[in-house]
């Protein structure tokens, strides 16, 4: 069986003028569905460009990214919009959620552009909300709620489509410790219940809630390993290659 | 889906930021009143003139004193005249004429029994005077040569006349006062309503001579001349006859200007039709750089927009919003926008309006926006903003969603 992900000698470069960087130099990673992966690494690592390529944000230099049978590097921008669509469930540092607009309306969102009739988006917006234990927020506006509450509503939002992955960019990066434990506690919740979960951090007691660390360095994988997590069958599942 | 979604964003960013919509759309909003405001009266005036010319006809020629002329050099101008004698030397002298009729207009009042009443005006004029203004009697007859050459007591009056005088049914033969000159209701003429200001149905006609022993000599010294060429083509010749002869009478050396007016119907639809395609035109103008203006602000409260939403940008299209679902995101809040101006300038046109013709003391007919000034400001609003949001909204479109989700 193909992996979620799999992604093979990818180079990123960028034209800075003068010179090029190599944000991204020769990556070969693959994620099998179900998995939980931490991507961690210091700033300049390449992490971020690595998850603007995983979120279908950007496309490689060279190189070759299948997600779930796609190769990505092919598509267009308006098909790489279908695919974030379909396909992604993003979930920022910095929540992002639309201002003056209440939380129902925001997890509808992807619904919106996936162009499903309103009863339909309202119905699983709301059960999405539920999900993340939001059901009597739904017509809260974010300045209503606190920054858990709000990481939530961004979370249901990247839930509601049924996306294959959920990307998470720092996704505690804003939030005090207590909360920051709820929000990883809900992430494992996810995971358990069968999401593939992408964490990008730098912190490692974050990136401890995961079953598989990636560190980067310089653009290139510098470690891939079970965390102490990882149960057996984990384990038993087919490794990463690279 | 993404049309609704999109009005549903559009008028809720209207909303958060009233005030700054509301100055974005003056411009618009002024252009759209000043057009409709215009159009409401004008569209009146133009009726009126039509109603005015297209009943007396392109034969239709009108001499009158040149009023311009009294005020000559010298301490006492000289009394401008235009006799009876004048009138009968035209009549004689200048050929092509078909129907001709002098007109003598005074003031009286006309009493029958207790009732009395202040018509408009009271004219002394020919047999031939409902020929040369197509004015037809509705009951009885119109004065006739033997009324005129015998001076006889006899009146035909204006149905406001008959209705005033509360003549009942019968209006025919009853006596009433024109001044203190009793004469006989002969003839009603037939209703034909009000005209650039003034009420044609509110008239007394007498026999000419009739008048002229009414309201003295003086009064008839300055008649004025209305007849029919016998062909539309001989307008321009009978018009020169005309002048020829009356300069001839009046002993104006060449270089002097005339003391009379000889207007044809001609040239009455080109002063009219001057009048209001200047109005039109200096309009246009308003109205262009009013829309240009108002395009400018709505491009420019687009493009701060744009810039302050950013980040929504880049989260909607994260969330997989393509290129063309940004691009009409925006230019429908652009157009919203224009059109809410277009519908606002409307209701202030019209209120402009109506302020104007209750205003201005002539007869104007109430204030009528038609249903196309409509469709057309709503139209032109709402390609002003397609105009000038098409730039904003093609930003935002193109957006990197990366930089987007950056940007603080």
């Amino acid at each position: 069986m193909a992996a979620l992900i799999d992604l093979a000698a990818v180079f990123k470069i960028y034209d800075m003028g003068a010179e090029q960087v190599h944000a991204l130099n020769g990556i070969d990673l693959r994620i099998e569905s179900g998995e939980y992966v931490a991507i961690m690494g210091a700033s300049g690592s390449g992490k971020s460009t690595l998850m603007n390529l995983l979120g279908c944000l950007d496309t490689p230099t060279s190189g070759s990214y299948r997600l779930n049978g796609t190769a990505v590097e092919e598509l267009d921008d308006s098909q790489l919009a279908g695919i974030r669509n379909r396909e992604i469930g993003f979930v920022f540092q910095t929540f992002n959620l639309l201002p003056r607009t209440d939380a129902l309306h925001n997890v509808e969102l992807p619904l919106i552009y996936a162009g499903l009739p309103r009863r339909e988006r309202r119905e699983r917006a709301r059960r999405a909300l539920q999900r993340v234990g939001l059901g009597d927020r739904l017509h809260h506006n974010p300045n209503e709620l606190s920054g858990g509450q709000r990481q939530r509503v961004a979370i249901a939002r990247a839930l509601v489509n049924d996306p294959s992955l959920l990307l998470a960019d720092e996704p505690t990066g804003n939030l005090d410790s207590a909360t920051s434990i709820e929000i990883m506690e809900l992430f494992d919740q996810l995971h358990a219940a069968g999401n593939t979960v992408v964490v990008v951090t730098h912190e490692l007691d974050i990136a401890g809630y995961a079953w598989r660390r990636v560190s980067l360095r310089d653009g290139k994988v510098l470690s891939d390993t079970p965390t102490e997590r990882a149960a057996p069958a984990a384990r038993e599942a087919p490794g990463p290659t690279g | 889906m993404v049309v609704l979604e999109s009005l549903r964003i559009a008028l809720a960013a209207l909303r958060a930021n009233g005030m700054r919509s509301l100055l974005t759309t003056l411009g618009i909003v002024i252009g759209v009143a000043a057009v409709v405001a215009v159009v409401s009266v004008v569209q009146g005036l133009q009726h009126l003139a039509s109603d005015v010319f297209e009943g007396v006809g392109a034969a239709f020629v009108h001499v009158e004193v040149n009023q311009d002329r009294q005020r000559g050099p010298g301490l006492i101008a000289k009394q401008v005249k235009l006799t009876a004698e004048d009138a009968q030397a035209v009549r004689e002298q200048v050929s092509g004429i078909r129907y001709f009729t002098r007109i003598a207009a005074g003031s009286a009042q006309v009493k029958y029994g207790e009732r009395r009443h202040q018509p408009e005006s009271v004219m002394g004029v020919d047999e031939a005077y409902q020929e040369v203004m197509n004015h037809a009697v509705d009951r009885g007859r119109f004065l006739s040569r033997l009324d005129l050459e015998n001076h006889r007591k006899v009146a035909v009056i204006g149905p406001k006349v008959a209705d005033k005088l509360k003549l009942g049914r019968q209006p025919l033969g009853k006596e009433i006062y024109v001044g203190n000159l009793p004469v006989t209701v002969i003839g009603v003429m037939e209703a034909k309503g009000e005209a650039l200001g003034t009420d044609l149905d509110d008239r007394v006609f007498l026999p000419f001579g009739t008048a002229q022993e009414l309201f003295g000599r003086a009064a008839t010294d300055r008649v004025e001349l209305d007849l029919q060429a016998v062909a539309p083509a001989q307008v321009d010749a009978v018009r020169d006859a005309i002048r020829r002869l009356l300069r001839h009478r009046h002993q104006l050396p060449a270089g002097r200007p005339d003391d009379f007016r000889v207007i044809v119907q001609d040239e009455l639809l080109k002063q009219i039709t001057g009048f209001l395609s200047g109005v039109t035109a200096v309009v246009g103008g308003v109205v262009a750089i009013a829309l240009l203006v108002g395009g400018i602000g709505i491009m420019n409260v687009m493009l701060v927009s744009v810039t302050e939403r950013t980040r929504e940008i880049g989260v909607r299209k994260a969330v997989g919003a393509r290129r063309r679902d940004i691009l009409l995101q925006f230019l429908i809040e652009a157009v919203a926008l224009a059109l809410a101006g277009g519908i606002a300038g409307l209701a202030l046109g019209y209120g402009l309006g109506v302020l104007v013709v209750a205003v201005v003391p002539a007869h104007l007919p109430p204030a009528h926006v038609p249903l196309w000034a409509v469709g057309l400001s709503c139209g032109f609003s709402a390609a002003v903003g397609i105009f000038f949001g098409i730039y904003p909204a093609g930003k935002a479109a193109r957006l990197d969603p990366i930089e987007a989700l950056r940007f603080e």
